[in-house]
């Protein structure tokens, strides 16, 4: 027993988390930053944040992750790390030749105050940054939030750098994709092309972190949103923000800044969370649904009537992301599941689980939210009254050994498994995926538990 | 050399055998800006410390640093699973501002009372050593409350290096060493330094150990315990594996307790053999302990060397890239490659020393291109110009050699398989004899043998077939 540590007893934490199910500020800034093309994710603190940030996406994606560092010293923390950065920037363009330059700050530079505007100022009248070259930044405290905050950050950075009216609005639609996969990002482009609409998707890590081999390292692969579509952002027609909590921020600094619309709706996960995105799309430029997408609806439909005796009444255990969980639990609940227990270590806000709370009000029974919690306290509960189905990242592989439930890995990180950077989980097609993924691990359970005489062969 | 740029004041960390006067500096902080491989003081405390499996590790700063350090080291236990959890005080905001004593002491207060630990770990992180959080009066506070040892690991890791942190965790396991009775303890008794059990490799090393006739008192820190690292002063020799992380211990038992040390590798046949002869040397009062090692030598021997031989008629020739944590690891993956009859075309490591590089430079051959705490571009680089059939790191490594078309192989805590002792050496032979000669690597495009900057950062265009590499040229 991996977690035999975890006791069913629950008692009240004040202040501490165990097993987290969230981690810093600056991964998520460094995954988004990787969505930009030619781009050097580069964090302004000690040299482990980095390191640890570049192996974890490394683990996850199975793909080199380029990033830098401040490497600050002990002196650094005392006289403040702008000499660290401005080295850093002449080094990085020097040598490793980035278009831009995404700055992140941590922990450690926040707190003693590092004024990361002031120091590229500084790069720049040093002419250390080179002619059509960019630096940028997003304030990323470790303390505030989770990786998803950081996400956000990052994305409204872009806005606030790059993003500029020509006056006129262009027939383009600005997708901000959310804190999702590059399956996912490739998916949901591939959806807005369908409808034969002009997009422009940031951040965008498709074909950077789901990248073909080679034979060749390449330090900027050929994904990614470029300078000029970041800039173009400003011009278009409408945004479609998807996920509150990682794309609003951009999406409301985009209207702010250059009267750019903006819909805000949940991830494009399941039926009714595609459906919403397909529909908005509709409004925006006034186009109708293709009838290839119809038609892969159709047979998402299908594959749920198919099977919907195996979901029914399905006690659900799910711990994730925010926007991941909101758009999850309405699927689940949609297939007569029931999601009983749901933990997010992102403090998501009162709002946030409130609206969970809506999803979930016909649930039979107590359903067990906690925003923001951890594993720990998850494991506990499901100690306390057993699930059906487990739904979360490669850690949750351990509570689903121990306690002999079915397991689907979906959210980040997977450390144990491939696919997840290759096949989308948004989306009809995402849904049929993850339908796929849900009854594998229900009837794979179904048939290990058989008896002889019970065993089907046709399910 | 190729025009793939190398920063000017990287290029002290790089030396190319034969064609410059030996000059290596190392040992230097990492260059601001660069894609460099290192990690913090904090990493360094936390991988020494984090296989004893009945304490309690706390972290003392915002989420991620316990996030990212959650079970990604295989160091197995036999029994206590404590150490697998992720225990932080996840830092928030208004904690940075009024400080973090308080949830310090809340926290740590309340993980004893659950999971009653032999003792607790408390590491600090950046943010600590910043806001100044008292942690040493909160250990010895809730030390006193609860009646077991609180030790602070001062691992700010803004505050040194990695190998700062090696000497952090030393400190903090230093302040166990004594507290126990060595009551019963054989004159023919060690310790095992420097061994941290991924993939069970400690066992192994305990299991020749054992049948020598000598007693093993305490492991650090593989399949760690607490109250073993207490009585371990009673132990007449530390033999101490990997260079960095424990000579620091070593040192200050001999110097508190006069326990002298020595420093062995188990790694590859040579290596593994000599660890075990100079462990029975030190014992030649008792003859037999030595007799016992030769037969368990040969013994050991004879049972994998038919298959290792196969296995070098495969993988004969075949070229390696070298680039590992610890100096002294990599001392010992060029014999054991050597044994392969493969050629070491470039070593590195993140942490070596002045004394680690001469003696590298003096193992090499002429050509072989030796770095310190090289960035992924250099690495590449050397890959290229050198034809590297196979590169041995840690786990950002790996898919850079995949991208490139060569074969990996594990020789950081990623590994499954335990690479140490003579079944070791069977595994790591085997390992690399599978990803070296493996029929994927037919799948790659061709592998771009000639390179200059504007291709290697921009550009690619595949050549399909022209150089296509296979495993009989």
């Amino acid at each position: 027993m991996l977690l035999k540590h975890t006791t069913s007893e629950i008692k009240e934490r004040s202040a501490l988390t165990v097993n987290p199910a969230k981690t810093c500020q600056p991964i998520g800034a460094m995954y988004a930053s990787l969505g930009i093309h030619g781009c050097l994710p580069h964090s302004h603190g000690s040299q482990g944040c980095y390191a640890y940030h570049r192996s974890a996406l490394t683990r996850h994606y199975k793909e080199p992750v380029m990033a830098a560092t401040s490497a600050f010293t002990e002196g650094a923390s005392v006289f403040g790390g702008q000499a660290n950065l401005l080295q850093a920037i002449d080094n990085m363009f020097t040598v490793y030749n980035p278009d831009i330059i995404a700055v992140h700050t941590t922990c450690l530079s926040e707190t003693i105050g590092d004024d990361i505007p002031q120091i590229v100022k500084k790069a720049e009248a040093d002419g250390k940054i080179p002619e059509g070259k960019y630096v940028i930044h997003a304030n990323t405290p470790s303390y505030v939030g989770s990786h998803v905050t950081g996400f956000s950050n990052m994305c409204k950075s872009m806005v606030d750098y790059f993003s500029e009216s020509n006056g006129h609005k262009s027939k383009t639609i600005n997708l901000i994709p959310g804190y999702v996969e590059p399956s996912d990002m490739e998916e949901i482009r591939r959806i807005a092309s369908e409808m034969k609409l002009k997009t422009i998707m940031f951040p965008d890590t498709s074909g950077v972190l789901n990248g073909p081999m080679t034979g060749r390292f390449k330090m900027y692969p050929d994904g990614g949103v470029t300078i000029d579509q970041l800039k173009q952002t400003g011009s278009g027609m409408g945004t479609v923000a998807m996920g509150r909590l990682a794309s609003m921020a951009a999406a409301r600094a985009l209207d702010n800044k250059c009267k750019v619309p903006c819909e805000i709706i949940d991830l494009p996960i399941g039926l009714h969370g595609t459906d919403a995105f397909i529909d908005t799309l509709r409004h925006i430029a006034g186009v109708n649904v293709p009838d290839s997408l119809t038609f892969e609806r159709g047979q998402m439909v299908d594959i749920i009537s198919d099977m919907h005796q195996y979901f029914y009444g399905k006690r659900v255990g799910l711990v994730g992301d925010p926007d991941q969980l909101l758009a999850l639990t309405k699927f689940l609940v949609s297939l007569d599941m029931h999601p009983v227990y749901i933990v997010t270590g992102t403090p998501a806000g009162k709002k946030y689980e409130k609206a969970l709370r809506e999803v979930v009000k016909d649930v039979p029974g107590e359903v067990k939210i906690s925003v923001p919690g951890d594993m720990y306290l998850f494991h506990q509960w499901i100690k306390q009254e057993p699930v059906d189905l487990l739904i979360g990242n490669s850690y949750v592989k351990y509570i689903a050994k121990d306690d002999d439930i079915p397991y689907v890995r979906y959210g980040f990180p997977i450390l144990d498994r491939v696919g997840h950077s290759y096949f989308p989980t948004v989306g009809y097609k995402g849904g049929m995926r993850l339908l796929e993924k849900i009854l594998d691990a229900l009837l794979d359970r179904q048939d290990r538990d058989a008896t002889d005489i019970n065993m089907e062969l046709v399910m | 050399m190729t025009a793939i740029p190398i920063l000017k004041e990287r290029e002290s960390q790089i030396y190319q055998k034969g064609t410059q006067p030996f000059q290596m500096k190392c040992g230097k902080h990492s260059l601001a800006g660069s894609v460099s491989q290192r990690a913090c003081v904090f990493c360094g405390s936390r991988v020494v410390l984090y296989p004893i499996a009945d304490a309690l590790h706390l972290i003392h700063g915002p989420i991620g640093c316990a996030a990212y350090t959650w079970d990604i080291r295989g160091a197995l236990s036999s029994g206590p699973e404590l150490h697998r959890l992720s225990f932080s005080t996840d830092l928030q905001e208004k904690d940075v501002i009024f400080g973090g004593e308080k949830k310090l002491y809340h926290a740590l207060s309340e993980l004893i009372d659950i999971h009653q630990p032999k003792a607790a770990f408390i590491y600090s992180t950046c943010i600590v050593g910043i806001i100044g959080d008292d942690v040493e009066a909160v250990c010895k506070k809730v030390s006193k409350e609860k009646g077991i040892d609180v030790l602070p690991v001062h691992s700010e890791g803004f505050k040194g290096t990695k190998k700062d942190g090696y000497k952090a965790a030393c400190d903090a396991l230093f302040k166990l060493v004594g507290q126990g009775s060595t009551e019963g303890i054989s004159p023919y008794s060690i310790n095992i330094l420097g061994e941290f059990n991924i993939g069970g490799e400690a066992w192994i090393i305990k299991d020749y150990y054992r049948r020598m006739g000598v007693e093993v008192v305490s492991t650090m820190t593989g399949d760690g315990r607490v109250d073993d690292v207490r009585r371990s002063h009673g132990a007449v020799l530390n033999v101490v594996q990997c260079s960095g992380a424990m000579t620091f211990l070593a040192e200050m038992m001999k110097e508190k307790y006069g326990i002298p040390y020595i420093r062995v590798s188990y790694f590859g046949l040579e290596d593994m053999s000599k660890a075990l002869y100079d462990v029975a040397a030190h014992f030649s009062d008792k003859p037999e302990i030595m007799e016992k090692t030769k037969e368990i030598v040969r013994e050991e021997i004879s049972h994998i060397y038919p298959e290792l031989q196969k296995i070098k008629a495969a993988v004969q020739g075949k070229k390696a890239a070298i680039y590992v944590g610890g100096a002294f690891k990599a001392f010992s993956l060029i014999k054991a490659l050597r044994y392969l009859g493969m050629d070491v075309v470039l070593a590195g490591s993140q942490t070596g020393n002045d004394t680690d590089y001469e003696t590298l430079r003096d193992m090499c051959d002429d050509g072989t291109v030796i770095v310190d705490d090289a960035n992924p571009l250099e690495l590449s680089k050397y890959i290229i110009e050198k034809k590297a059939d196979l590169f041995i790191g840690g786990v950002k490594e790996r898919p850079i050699a995949y991208k490139m078309g060569i074969g990996f192989c594990d020789h950081n805590h990623e590994r499954k398989t335990p690479l140490a002792g003579y079944s070791g050496m069977l595994n790591f032979a085997k390992e690399v004899y599978l990803t070296v000669s493996s029929p994927v690597w037919k799948f790659a495009p061709a592998r771009q043998l000639s390179v200059n900057s504007d291709q290697l950062l921009t550009d690619f265009n595949p050549r399909p077939n022209t150089e296509h590499r296979t495993l009989n040229t």
